[in-house]
C-alpha cells in the first residue's frame, strides 16, 4: 500500500532580502508560517514547487517542508523549520522582530 | 602592516565592479541562481537560514583602527549594528540584502578589504598566530609568510577550482596558537642547527567529519623554497585528490589514503620542477613584505603607575591576570579583549564596541588589532603604562570581561541560529554554559578549560580540539549534543574522544556542570588543569560523572 503523503508547506527565501517566505493561500508569498497554504496533495505540492522554481527573479531555494495542522493552521514538524519561522534565538532579529 | 599597492587596489576594485554587474544580471533575470551562486560564493556571499551572510576576509587576522572602524560603519549602514568574528579570523555580517552587497564590498575596498576567497573550493584566507609580531616565544613574525601566501594564492588560476576548499595556517612560535596541525597545510617558522630560518611543513590536518592531525611533510624547508614547494603540494593534491565524493575530497583524505611517504615522494618530485619556474622574484617580494611588517616604534615609559594600579584595583588585577600575555618587550603586554561577556554571543561585537577597539588601537596600540581564531580581539602592542586606561575604556562598553582561557571563553559556531548547514544550535549552549558558571562563581577556580561547540559535523567550532568538545546533531528530529573530551589544538594537538551517548538541549548544560564538578573533585591539586587531569586519568571518571545512571546500574 502506498504511504500516505506527509503534508507540506512550500517555502523559499526572497531573492533580494534573503528572508524566509511561504506560499500563501491567495496564490501569493507570505512571511508567516501560519498563513502558508497547507498542502495535502502531492501532485499539487509538486506542481507549485515546479512553478516556484520558475520565479527566479523573486525567490531562491524553494522546497517543500513537512508540516502538521494545529488549530487549523500549519505548524512545522522539524525544529529547523520552526527556527526558520522566527529568526535566531540570541537576538530579536529576523522574522520574530518583524512579523 | 602590509599596505595594498596599486595592483592589489585595482584587483579588488575590479572585483567590486564585476560583482555589482553580476548582481544586476541576477536581479534582471540574465543569470539563473545556478549561474549566480558560484559567483556570489567567490565573493563571500552565502544564503543562510534567515538571510544572506557576507564573510569578509581579515588576512591573518590583522587589521588597524581604520579598517575596524569601517567594519563598524558597514554593520550600522547595511546590517543590524554588529558583526560576528569567526574561527577563521574573519568577520561575518548576518543580515545583508543582496542589492546592498556591492556597496558593502565597495566600502571594504575603500579600506583595502574584501570578501574574496572566503568561500568556494579555492585556497582560503590564510590564518596566522594572533600574537604574531608580539609574542615573546616567537622565532619570527609569521605574517610576512602569510602575506606572501595570500598574494601567491589570490586568484591563482591553477587553484581556483580545487576538489575542495584548502586552508593554510602559519605560526612563528613553538607554542602553536594557530592550530596549524588541523589545517590542510600548516607552516611553522623554525631555525635549523646552523641558524637558518625556514619552515616545518605539516600537511593533511583537518577537523570536520573525519578529524585528523596533520603529519610532517618536511622538517625543514628553506625559506626560498616555500612557494615552489607549496605549489608542488597543491599540484599533487589537485591531481590526486578525490572528486568523486565531497566528503573524501580534502587533502587529509588524500594523505590518509596514499600515505605520507607517497605524498612526500610526489611532492618532492614535483618540487624540483616547480623550483625551476620560480626565478627568485618571490624572495625579492618577500623582503619588501617583511619590511612592511617592521616592529612598531615602541615607546619608553615608566611602568610604576601600572604596577601600583594593579595592586590597588582587584578588578584590574583580575583582568591583568587573565587577559594579558607576555610580549617580547618586557615593558609591553599583549591584551586580549574578550568578545565573550557572560551570556553574550561568542564573537559578536557591536559597532560601538568596534569603534572603541579602533580608538584604543590608534591611541594606545600602535594602530594594530588582531582577530583570534578563538573569536576574541587583540591589542598586540600595549605599553603597560596604558593598561589601566584601556581597561577603563573597555569597561564602558562591556568589553572588559576577565575570562580569557577560562570556561566561558567558548568557541561557538553560528549553528542553527544562522547557518544553513547546521544540525543544531550552538550559540544558546555557549550562552547558558557561560551564564551558569558565572553564577556558580567557579570560573577562576576551574582555571584553564577550553570548551568548543560546533552545530554540525563540519566542525567550524573546532569541537574536536576542545578540552571539552560539544557537537550538536539532529537525532530523529531532536537536537542532540555529543561530548568529546581531551582534545587539544596546540602544538600537542589531539583529537578528543567521544564520551558516549548524546544529551538533549535541556540536558547538555547540566551534563557539562557534572563533568566540571568531577574534575574539581579528582584533580590532584589546583594547579592541575582539566586537560592534565584527563590525560592522567582518561575518560572513565568523566564518563561516570556524565552518566551517573550507568554507574548506579553497575552497582
Amino acid at each position: 500500500m502506498a504511504r500516505a503523503y506527509t503534508p507540506k508547506v512550500l517555502t523559499a527565501n526572497r531573492l533580494l532580502e534573503g528572508d524566509v517566505i511561504y506560499y500563501g493561500t491567495n496564490d501569493d508569498w507570505v512571511l508567516a508560517h501560519d498563513e502558508a497554504l497547507y498542502l495535502t496533495d502531492e501532485v499539487q505540492a509538486n506542481d507549485l514547487l515546479a512553478a516556484a522554481h520558475k520565479q527566479a527573479g523573486f525567490l531562491v531555494g524553494a522546497y517543500l517542508a513537512d508540516a502538521i495542522l494545529e488549530d487549523g493552521k500549519p505548524v512545522p514538524t522539524h525544529f529547523r523549520e520552526d527556527f526558520r519561522t522566527r529568526g535566531p534565538s540570541n537576538y530579536d532579529h529576523g522574522k520574530q522582530a518583524e512579523v | 602592516m602590509y599596505s595594498y599597492n596599486e595592483f592589489d587596489k585595482d584587483f579588488i576594485q575590479n572585483r567590486v565592479h564585476q560583482f555589482r554587474a553580476q548582481v544586476e544580471r541576477r536581479v534582471d533575470g540574465s543569470l539563473t541562481e545556478d549561474e549566480f551562486k558560484p559567483l556570489r560564493l567567490m565573493n563571500g556571499l552565502y544564503l543562510q537560514l534567515h538571510a544572506y551572510m557576507l564573510r569578509v576576509a581579515i588576512p591573518y587576522g590583522t587589521l588597524n583602527g581604520a579598517k575596524m572602524r569601517q567594519l563598524a560603519f558597514i554593520a550600522d549602514k547595511w546590517d543590524k549594528g554588529y558583526g560576528h568574528f569567526t574561527t577563521r579570523q574573519n568577520i561575518q555580517y548576518n543580515w545583508p540584502k543582496l542589492s546592498d552587497v556591492p556597496d558593502m564590498l565597495q566600502a571594504l575596498a575603500d579600506v583595502d578589504m574584501h570578501a574574496i576567497q572566503t568561500s568556494g573550493n579555492c585556497i582560503r584566507n590564510v590564518t596566522a598566530d594572533h600574537f604574531a609580531g608580539a609574542a615573546a616565544d616567537e622565532v619570527e613574525d609569521p605574517r610576512p609568510t602569510a602575506e606572501l601566501l595570500r598574494q601567491w594564492s589570490t586568484d591563482h588560476p591553477e587553484f581556483a577550482f580545487l576538489g575542495r576548499k584548502f586552508k593554510f595556517a602559519v605560526t612563528g612560535s613553538e607554542n602553536d596558537r594557530a592550530v596549524i596541525k588541523a589545517h590542510d597545510v600548516g607552516l611553522r617558522v623554525v631555525r635549523n642547527q646552523t641558524g637558518e630560518i625556514g619552515y616545518e611543513v605539516i600537511i593533511g590536518g583537518g577537523l570536520g567529519r573525519t578529524p585528523m592531525i596533520g603529519k610532517v611533510l618536511r622538517e625543514f624547508l628553506p625559506r626560498a623554497d616555500l612557494l615552489p614547494y607549496c605549489e608542488a603540494i597543491m599540484q599533487v593534491y589537485n591531481a590526486l585528490g578525490r572528486r568523486d565524493n565531497k566528503y573524501k575530497a580534502r587533502i587529509k583524505i588524500t594523505v590518509h589514503e596514499n600515505g605520507i611517504e607517497k605524498i612526500k615522494e610526489l611532492v618532492e618530485e614535483r618540487f624540483i620542477v616547480q623550483r625551476e619556474a620560480f626565478g627568485g622574484y618571490d624572495q625579492v617580494l618577500f623582503a619588501d613584505i617583511k619590511a612592511a611588517f617592521a616592529a612598531p616604534d615602541y615607546i619608553n615609559a615608566y611602568t610604576d603607575g601600572f604596577e601600583a594600579s594593579v595592586k590597588t584595583d582587584p578588578a584590574l588585577r583580575s583582568f591583568v591576570d587573565t587577559n594579558l600575555s607576555q610580549h617580547k618587550k618586557s615593558d609591553y603586554a599583549i591584551v586580549t579583549i574578550s568578545i565573550k561577556k557572560h551570556g553574550q554571543t561568542p564573537g559578536d561585537a557591536t559597532s560601538d564596541q568596534m569603534r572603541v577597539m579602533a580608538d584604543l588601537a590608534e591611541k594606545y596600540g600602535h594602530d594594530e588589532l588582531r582577530i583570534s581564531h578563538e573569536q576574541n580581539v587583540i591589542l598586540p602592542h600595549v605599553h603597560k603604562s596604558h593598561i589601566p586606561a584601556i581597561y577603563a575604556e573597555l569597561r564602558k562598553v562591556e568589553l572588559a570581561t576577565a575570562n580569557i582561557g577560562l570556561i566561558s571563553d567558548i568557541i561557538a559556531c553560528p549553528g542553527m541560529d544562522y547557518c544553513a548547514l547546521a544540525t543544531a544550535r550552538s550559540i544558546p549552549i555557549a550562552q547558558q554554559i557561560a551564564t551558569r558558571f558565572d553564577e556558580l562563581k567557579l570560573e577562576n577556580d576551574i582555571g584553564e578549560l577550553k570548551i568548543k561547540i560546533s552545530g554540525c559535523i563540519n566542525a567550524c567550532g573546532h569541537h574536536h580540539v576542545g578540552h571539552i568538545g560539544i557537537l550538536g546533531l539532529d537525532r530523529a528530529g531532536v537536537e542532540s549534543y555529543q561530548i568529546t573530551l581531551g582534545g587539544d589544538g596546540t602544538q600537542t594537538a589531539t583529537i578528543g574522544k567521544s564520551a558516549g551517548r548524546g544529551f538533549s538541549y535541556s540536558e547538555i548544560v547540566p551534563a557539562i556542570e557534572r563533568l566540571v564538578y568531577a574534575y574539581l573533585d579528582i584533580r590532584q591539586n589546583t594547579e592541575e588543569t582539566f586537560l592534565e587531569t584527563y590525560r592522567r586519568l582518561g575518560l572513565e571518571p568523566f564518563k561516570a560523572a556524565l552518566y551517573p545512571e550507568t554507574r548506579i546500574a553497575a552497582e
